[in-house]
């Protein structure tokens, strides 16, 4: 309930936002199986434009107080020529 | 054709065995032949809620053992004639139903009964993996609160790894008023977080508490805003399409109470 303008969250709000958070991070932690292959689809798609070190690259799910990033640190070691798009 | 529905939840206390018997009346009442499966070994209670706890001969580890038929062991219910009752076992083994075995029972049991129901355990362990082994349909009960939520979320995965792909959800114990003040989250909330289907919701209700004393489900109540809840439950079960209620909003005067203090 906002009373006068006052823009603070509502319980059930805050209880909304960190429930959100927290599933997609039960959800991975409980099949890193789908992690596994989320690396392997983007080691995939990126291998068309560049090649890049797999030992090396990182993925993983980080957060903030109400939002879950997925954050990839993928190094590149070659870049592919330009074929063009056509 | 009969259907098989486990009842679970992840946490312990928001309401399987309530739901379970409640539903389990509801149907029998509409005349259907349904037997509820307790399956929370060691914890013997849906008999209590039932007000059958005297009736108890045989429980499903003689059953499962072989030490006696299904049909010596069902206890059949006072009120509603079709409508029995497999009691779980008091001893704490919790290994001793296995999952096939239950899958076994269930098929002798769908020859005679329209519904089984099962009671499930608190937890994802082998208790658990037993109940929903043979289940055709989970009930998935929760309560607005977040730790019930986010558990049965893991209860909604481990359905989904054990194929089982029609799960329901019920939401139990609302507090419409607290709903109505953003400090509880509602049907809509829980729905959009766990992008499963509702088939109910339950307000949190005194004579839940009363009739459970009285071994008389709420269902059978007339003026109880649960009863309704779970007479409209049973309705969806029966494939009947039933919009769903509307808690009583806070009176005025209760809410100048609340705003002006006692
Ligand atoms: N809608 C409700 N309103 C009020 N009390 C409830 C409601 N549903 C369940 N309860 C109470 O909550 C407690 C736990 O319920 P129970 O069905 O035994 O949970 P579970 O089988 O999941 O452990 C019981 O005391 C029961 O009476
Ligand atoms: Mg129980």
């Amino acid at each position: 309930m906002k009373i006068f303008g006052k823009n603070e969250k509502s319980s059930k709000e805050i209880a909304r936002d960190r429930l959100k958070v927290v599933l997609i991070h039960d959800r991975a932690n409980v099949s890193p199986e789908i992690m596994d292959q989320l690396r392997d689809d983007i080691i995939r798609v990126i291998s068309n434009y560049m090649e890049i070190n797999k030992q090396d690259m990182e993925i993983s799910l980080a957060n903030d107080d109400d939002s879950v990033a997925l954050v990839a640190n993928i190094p590149v070691s070659k870049m592919k020529h330009d074929r063009g798009r056509y | 054709m009969s259907e098989v529905i486990v009842v679970t939840s992840g946490k312990g206390g928001v309401g399987k065995t309530t739901t379970t018997a409640n539903l389990g009346v509801g149907l029998a009442m509409r005349g259907n032949k349904v037997v509820l499966v307790d399956t929370d070994t060691g914890l013997r209670n849906l008999d209590l809620l039932l007000g059958l706890e005297n009736r108890i001969m045989y429980d499903l580890v003689d059953v499962i053992s072989g030490r006696v038929a299904y049909k010596k062991a069902l206890v059949r219910h006072k009120k509603f004639e079709t409508l029995f009752l497999l009691p779980t076992s008091q001893v704490k083994d919790k290994s001793a139903v296995n999952p096939e075995q239950l899958v076994q029972l269930c098929e002798e049991l769908r020859k005679e009964y329209d519904y089984i129901l099962i009671d499930c355990p608190a937890g994802i362990e082998q208790g658990f993996q037993t109940a929903i082994a043979a289940a055709d349909c989970a009930i998935v009960v929760t309560m607005p609160e977040i730790s019930a939520v986010r558990d049965a979320d893991k209860i909604i995965g481990e359905l989904g790894r054990a194929d089982k792909e029609n799960i329901k959800l019920v939401v139990n114990r609302i507090r419409p008023q607290m709903v109505e003040k953003g400090d509880m989250l509602d049907m809509g909330d829980i729905n959009d977080i766990l992008s499963i289907e509702c088939i109910g919701q339950v307000p949190d209700d005194e004579l839940v508490v009363t009739s459970t004393n009285r071994g008389e489900p709420v269902i059978t109540m007339e003026n109880s805003h649960a009863g309704q809840a779970y007479r409209n439950i049973v309705g969806r079960i029966c494939g009947e399409q039933i919009p769903f209620m509307e808690f009583p909003k806070e009176g005025f005067f209760a809410k100048l109470k609340r705003v002006f203090g006692r």
